[in-house]
């Protein structure tokens, strides 16, 4: 521990000297601004205007994104798009993985152009690491509702979703309710994305059983309860549901996103998404800058990108909520059909807070590996 | 990820050498390359394993972490894996022994023995995510076998998905013990010379007193240093089982992964350190029981 952090500090020794080194010749070059400055710029008024940012965005030529998987809530476009539009280089670094191992990479790579410029983050590993963000406010930032951004700009809700079940209608009857799922027919079939207490996804499917069935955002006991119920009747498999076991009929039904079930809708034909109307469970996903990113400029012109109506509708197109969706759909900016075809939600949304989370979390950790193993 | 050296070094250990008074140089020098390997690879990270687990987040001294390991979660993946480790490397080790003996009746410049020691030298390799994946394609949900015996006899060969817990990972793991144990085993048991049985015969031995009396007190320490290998193989084996396992950790390894990658349950780094310094422990009380059981049945050997 202590010998890394030595090293690490001398990397970061290392590169503020090499800083200071470049940053005198670029000082005359005011438009572009030096990559110190652009490491601090708020706001793109620090570039003078979007152009301004652009043109050192493209000096750097490069932008580093991490644990971005391409059918994830359309980013394989959103990054293609960007790169052409901008004409910056793209690297896509581990797209499978996850929130920590972002926040994991950029700590072994401090100092280095490898590290990730900006993350995607969910919610409990975005604050509890705050202070490695840089603050930014894009120009659309008075278009973001308050309960979605922090208030300096460290981090913005970029999109969000609800936690739904996809089914393959072809191999499994109709859902209309969760309790469905411990019918006979379901024997087998029933997947969960990921380990819910490790993955965010697999989380907010277990808080929505948990609400389905008489508990709340505060108490997760009755959906950990479901899940043994549902592992007993042996209908719990305990696979990753990726899109390829979805394509091969390993997983006929996934507990996941709406929009990532929305997504597999595109590909197979018969594959139905159900949000339950007793439990509306949204989440939504964080966006934030290094502060420590090796291209600082591509970062904060990646950000304006993604907040521009452009690319709030390629989210859109993936299926996600961008977090801009109602301002959006009141200026007539928004993908009208795209916003139309999102899966129906009636009911308030439930949004656990942070201590919520944590407190669920806990007993998660203690009771989970119990309950299915 | 499944090989390392193999520790079953033969019982007689040399007497050790007396070096001159006079420093020599020249082939430590040799050692050097090794030595720094040797530091980077394990020294290092042994000791960040050991001061970590005795930190808590700040850095401070803890023995939360450590006191951690002893709650139901982490001893129930230190139970699985204990259980998990010692009935793969018993069956492979036996499973293993067993065929080596099958192999090594076969004449040295046949066929079968060359293909079946080559085959064996492949299969000993073949872990990880391909053998996960290879297993899923065979009796997974879905599985090519699943189908076909569902078809044929209308059989449920996954049922609740027994192969993504632990039975799957014994049937799984089994997979490349046994050949393991073959290519550590089989020179072991060449060294079983025929004249001894002749000899043994000549005395009037019969085939059973041979078999107790001169080859297995011979085989004996190889066979516990392979078997040993082969615990240490599988309590170390991680790949395997993360491409099959995705749903509540079983085992200690990928208890260590959901510590460091979970995001969830955060800041517990320190954590998985101490899962590592459990792991080391469990490997160094084998180890040693390893060398007094040597020390026993050499004893009675020489």
């Amino acid at each position: 521990m202590k010998i890394r952090r030595t090293l690490v500090s001398l990397t970061a020794l290392a590169t503020v000297a090499s800083f200071a080194a470049c940053a005198a010749p670029e000082d005359d070059d005011d438009s572009a601004g030096g990559k110190g400055e652009a490491a601090t710029a708020t706001s793109v008024e620090d570039f003078g205007d979007l152009d301004g940012l652009v043109e050192a965005a493209q000096e750097e030529g490069e932008l580093n994104v991490i644990a971005l998987p391409p059918d994830w809530a359309n980013y394989g476009e959103v990054i293609k798009t960007f790169s052409e539009k901008y004409d910056i280089k793209v690297n896509s670094a581990q797209p499978d993985a996850a929130s920590q191992d972002e926040i994991n990479a950029a700590e072994q790579l401090k100092g280095t152009d490898r590290a990730p410029d900006v993350f995607d983050l969910g919610q409990s590993v975005a604050l509890a690491n705050t202070d490695k963000f840089a603050e930014y406010q894009v120009e659309t930032w008075d278009t973001i509702p308050e309960e979605f951004k922090d208030a300096d700009g460290a981090w913005v809700n970029d999109y969000g979703g609800y936690m739904s079940v996809g089914y393959d209608a072809s191999k499994v009857p109709a859902i209309s309710s969760l309790d469905d799922l411990l019918a006979p027919e379901f024997k087998g079939k029933v997947a969960l994305n990921g380990d819910p207490t490790q993955a965010g996804a697999a989380f907010s499917g277990v808080v929505m059983a948990s609400v389905a069935n008489g508990g709340s955002a505060d108490d997760i006991a009755p959906g950990v309860e479901f899940f043994a119920k549902l592992k007993k009747a042996g209908n719990f498999i305990p696979v990753d549901p990726t899109p390829a076991t979805i394509a091969s009929g390993q997983t006929p039904v996934v507990i996941d996103w709406d929009y990532l079930n929305a997504a597999e809708s595109e590909k197979l034909d018969d594959w139905e998404v159900y949000v339950p109307e007793e439990a509306p469970i949204a989440g939504y996903y964080f966006q934030a800058i290094n502060a420590d990113a090796p291209h600082p400029a591509a970062a904060r012109l990646w950000q304006e990108f993604l907040y521009s109506d452009e690319g709030q509708n390629l989210w859109l197109a993936g299926g996600a909520r961008p977090v801009r969706a109602e301002e959006m759909a009141e200026a007539g900016t928004i993908d009208e059909e795209l916003y139309a075809a999102l899966p129906a939600v009636t009911g308030k949304p439930v949004i656990p807070t942070n201590e919520q989370t944590e407190s669920m979390a806990a007993y998660l950790s203690k009771n989970w590996a119990k309950a299915v193993g | 990820m499944t090989t390392t050296a193999p520790l079953a070094v033969p019982a007689t250990a040399q007497p050790p050498s007396r070096p001159g008074r006079r420093l020599r140089i020249g082939p430590a020098v040799g050692l050097v390359p090794f030595l720094g390997f040797l530091t980077i690879f394990l020294v290092v990270p042994t000791v960040t394993v050991v001061v970590g687990a005795f930190q808590d987040d700040a850095g401070g001294f803890s023995l939360d972490r450590v006191s951690a390991l002893f709650e139901e979660t982490p001893m129930r993946a230190l139970r699985q894996s204990l259980l998990l480790s010692l009935s793969s490397a018993a069956i492979g080790a036996v499973l293993g022994a067993v065929l080596a003996y099958l192999i090594l009746a076969a004449p040295p410049t046949s066929l079968l023995r060359r293909v079946a020691t080559a085959v064996c030298g492949v299969l000993a390799q073949f872990g990880g995510v391909t053998l996960a994946f290879a297993w899923m394609a065979t009796l997974g949900f879905g599985g090519l076998l699943t189908d076909l015996l569902a078809d044929a006899f209308g059989l449920d060969a996954t049922g609740s998905g027994w192969l993504y817990e632990l039975p799957g990972l014994i049937l799984v793991y089994t997979y490349f013990q046994i050949p393991l144990m073959v290519i550590v085993f089989l020179p072991a048991l060449e060294g079983l010379r025929p004249q001894w049985r002749e000899a043994a015969v000549g005395l009037g031995a019969s085939t059973w007193q041979y078999w107790t009396q001169v080859a297995f007190p011979l085989l004996r320490p190889a066979f516990l240093g392979s078997a040993l290998l082969l615990f240490a193989n599988a309590f170390a084996a991680y790949a395997t089982a993360a491409a099959l396992v995705s749903q509540g950790s079983p085992i200690t390894p990928l208890l260590i992964r959901a510590a460091l990658t979970s995001e969830i349950v955060l800041g517990q780094a320190n954590f998985a350190y101490a899962l590592a310094l459990e792991m080391v422990v469990v490997v160094a009380v084998v180890m040693s029981l390893y060398a007094w059981l040597l020390r026993r049945t050499s004893r009675w050997l020489g």
